[in-house]
């Protein structure tokens, strides 16, 4: 006779510490194996994409701190990158190169957090509060250069915002020399660790096929074996200037994503060192009057750069009309902005493209059969940010 | 690059499959225009050729003229691994009309089609599980059409009598403004307008 068995439903979230912010996942559970997961999100929606319609160019920046808010000046760049476009400006040398370092510091930022909050829910309590620790110096370093530790709103479509202040340089060197090092402290606390091998080897795995067809990027893909790397396949910046390596997976676990993530921070250190080895002199921003703000010194002495400046920050500038796609390799995966100009100096539409989106679609197909308790290690691995899913 | 997207384009234009009402390319974004019937062989066809293995679904967007006759414009976004390209396709859809879901091709078309459903209201046909997404529970509206304001129709806050959140029509103490920046030397377009309407009535 067969046994009557009954499922019973779970609400996991959106107040969990596990579930990384605002997760509602919905889990139908037979016993402790999982069948059907259903995520509910949208509970940190704020409408970005609707307030960028409304607002000007250099107001839209800050929007995009506020997405994935452990790498904000990834998601920065992108806009500029792809309002540069449309506008077709070069941006200075030296613009370039501060450019690259604060992403890769970003690229650091966002993978300490991941590998330590998915040791925290695995069990591991040490490795965050080393990781902290690191973090927050490399906040003090976006505090010296933007103003703010985390909401930067730095990067400026042409350039950035202000050149680095003296001494800055030194000591973003000084801390690349050192950080290897944490890395390798972290690592005796995790790679060989036998509970967090338990928890993490052959958990969630995804092949290369279904990588493709989920719409994957990033870690994500290549934990699965993809060597996929924006930075490398389209240049973007000055990234083709520099030597740094891609870490590929090779079984498609959570294991494997963790140790990508650590052989990326080390290539990310690597190509800081190297930008600040060669970072020229120059402006930080576009000499273009139209789009680049007039200098403090000519506005106290030249009405027109007065006026030029009040142009700028009132009105701002008109981006000529046309459609385009501009992606940069977030710490998460492919972030793209899909920007539509009518011409006016406000966008028409902007369409933000966030690797969490898709990354958190995929849940339910790589949970299905797991344990309850393999749900955080799957979530934690997959780098859920909920300022990005829900935009 | 701008080379290899030249060749992408002659060869999409060569080929005889692929049904196409417009082809594009503004810098690096090719643009190819289909008719929405045409849509799933058009893609299907772009996935499994050996020609453009254009195997993964990077977006799905929504776009919303409403001065046009057909409202709405949807763009997907496909990238291609191997050929390292990418390729925007459009359609246009009008306010009532059925969208066939790109879910059998793509897994991960099921929530991108279910935000644009969410934002703009239109409707996929095959899709398994259309609802909402990103918005509230019980929300009324498609938010990112640009008929639908800014500052939304309702406001949520915790009611502390009844114990339970309540929905309340949106008060604000100061409107949301909304500055012209047009050129008071250059003059407005309707001042310009009502100018030519006295010159030509003289």
């Amino acid at each position: 006779m067969a046994k009557h068995t009954k499922t019973m439903n779970l609400n996991f979230g959106p107040q969990h510490p596990a579930a990384h912010g605002v997760l509602r996942l919905i889990l139908e559970l037979d016993g402790e194996v999982i069948e059907r997961a259903d995520p509910h999100i949208g509970l940190l929606h704020r409408g970005t994409e609707k307030l960028i319609e409304h607002k000007t160019y250099t107001q839209a920046i800050p929007y995009f701190d506020r997405l994935d808010y452990v790498a904000p000046m990834n998601q920065e760049h992108a806009f500029a990158l792809a309002v540069e476009k449309l506008l077709k400006i070069e941006v200075p040398s030296r613009a370039q190169h501060i450019r690259v370092i604060f992403c890769e510091i970003g690229r650091i930022l966002s993978h300490i957090l991941n590998i330590t909050t998915q040791a925290l829910d695995v069990g591991a309590l040490t490795p965050s509060l080393w990781g902290f620790e690191e973090r927050e110096k490399l906040m003090v370093f976006y505090e010296r250069v933007s103003g703010s530790r985390l909401h930067a709103n730095y990067f400026r479509p042409g350039g950035v915002h202000i050149d680095m202040p003296h001494g800055l340089a030194e000591d973003i060197y000084d801390f690349c020399k050192n950080f290897p090092k944490v890395i390798d402290d972290l690592e005796t606390l995790l790679t060989d660790n036998r509970i967090f091998k338990q928890r993490n080897v052959n958990i969630g795995i995804i092949s290369k096929q279904e990588v493709l067809d989920h719409g994957f990027s990033g870690v994500m893909l290549r934990g699965s074996g993809i060597p996929w790397d924006i930075r490398k396949s389209n240049p973007y910046e000055c990234y083709e200037e520099f030597n740094f390596k891609i870490p590929v997976g090779k079984n498609g676990d959570c294991y494997d994503r963790y140790l990508c993530r650590i052989e990326e921070m080390r290539e990310s250190t690597n190509i800081i060192m190297q930008a600040l080895e060669k970072l020229p002199k120059g402006p930080i921003m576009t000499t273009d009057s139209r789009i680049g703000p007039p200098k403090r010194q000519a506005m106290k002495t030249s009405m027109e750069a007065l006026i030029n400046h009040f142009k700028l920050y009132t009105e701002g500038y008109h981006v000529p009309s046309g459609e385009v796609y501009a992606a940069v390799e977030a710490p998460k995966g492919e972030f793209g902005v899909y920007l539509i100009s009518d011409g006016s100096n406000k966008p028409y539409r902007c369409k933000i493209k966030a690797p969490g989106f898709v990354h958190l679609q995929a849940m339910n197909y790589m949970i299905k059969g797991h344990m309850l308790a393999d749900v955080p290690a799957v979530l934690g691995s997959m780098d859920i940010v909920f300022g990005e899913v829900d935009r | 690059m701008k080379e290899e997207y030249n060749n992408l384009k002659s060869l999409i234009e060569k080929n005889q499959k692929i049904k196409l009402t417009n082809l594009e390319l503004n810098d690096d974004n090719l643009i190819l225009s289909s008719s929405k019937e045409d849509l799933l062989f058009n893609i299907d066809f772009l996935k499994r050729s050996s020609d453009f293995k254009f195997r993964q679904l990077v977006d799905i967007l929504g776009v919303d003229y409403p001065q046009r006759e057909i409202r709405f414009e949807i763009i997907y976004l496909l990238l291609s691994h191997e050929k390292n390209l990418r390729i925007s396709i459009k359609i246009c859809v009008s306010e009532n009309d059925l969208v066939p879901s790109l879910t059998d091709i793509f897994p991960s078309a099921n929530w991108q089609e279910r935000e644009v459903f969410d934002m703009y209201g239109i409707k996929f046909s095959n899709h398994p599980d259309l609802r909402r997404i990103l918005t509230d529970y019980e929300f009324e509206g498609y938010p990112l059409r640009k008929d639908f304001p800014l500052t939304g129709h309702k406001e949520v806050r915790y009611d502390s009598e009844l114990q339970k959140v309540v929905y309340e029509p949106v008060k604000l103490a100061q409107d949301f403004r909304d500055f012209d920046f047009e050129s008071p030397w250059e003059g407005s377009e309707y001042i310009n307008k009502e100018q030519l309407k006295i010159e030509k009535e003289k």
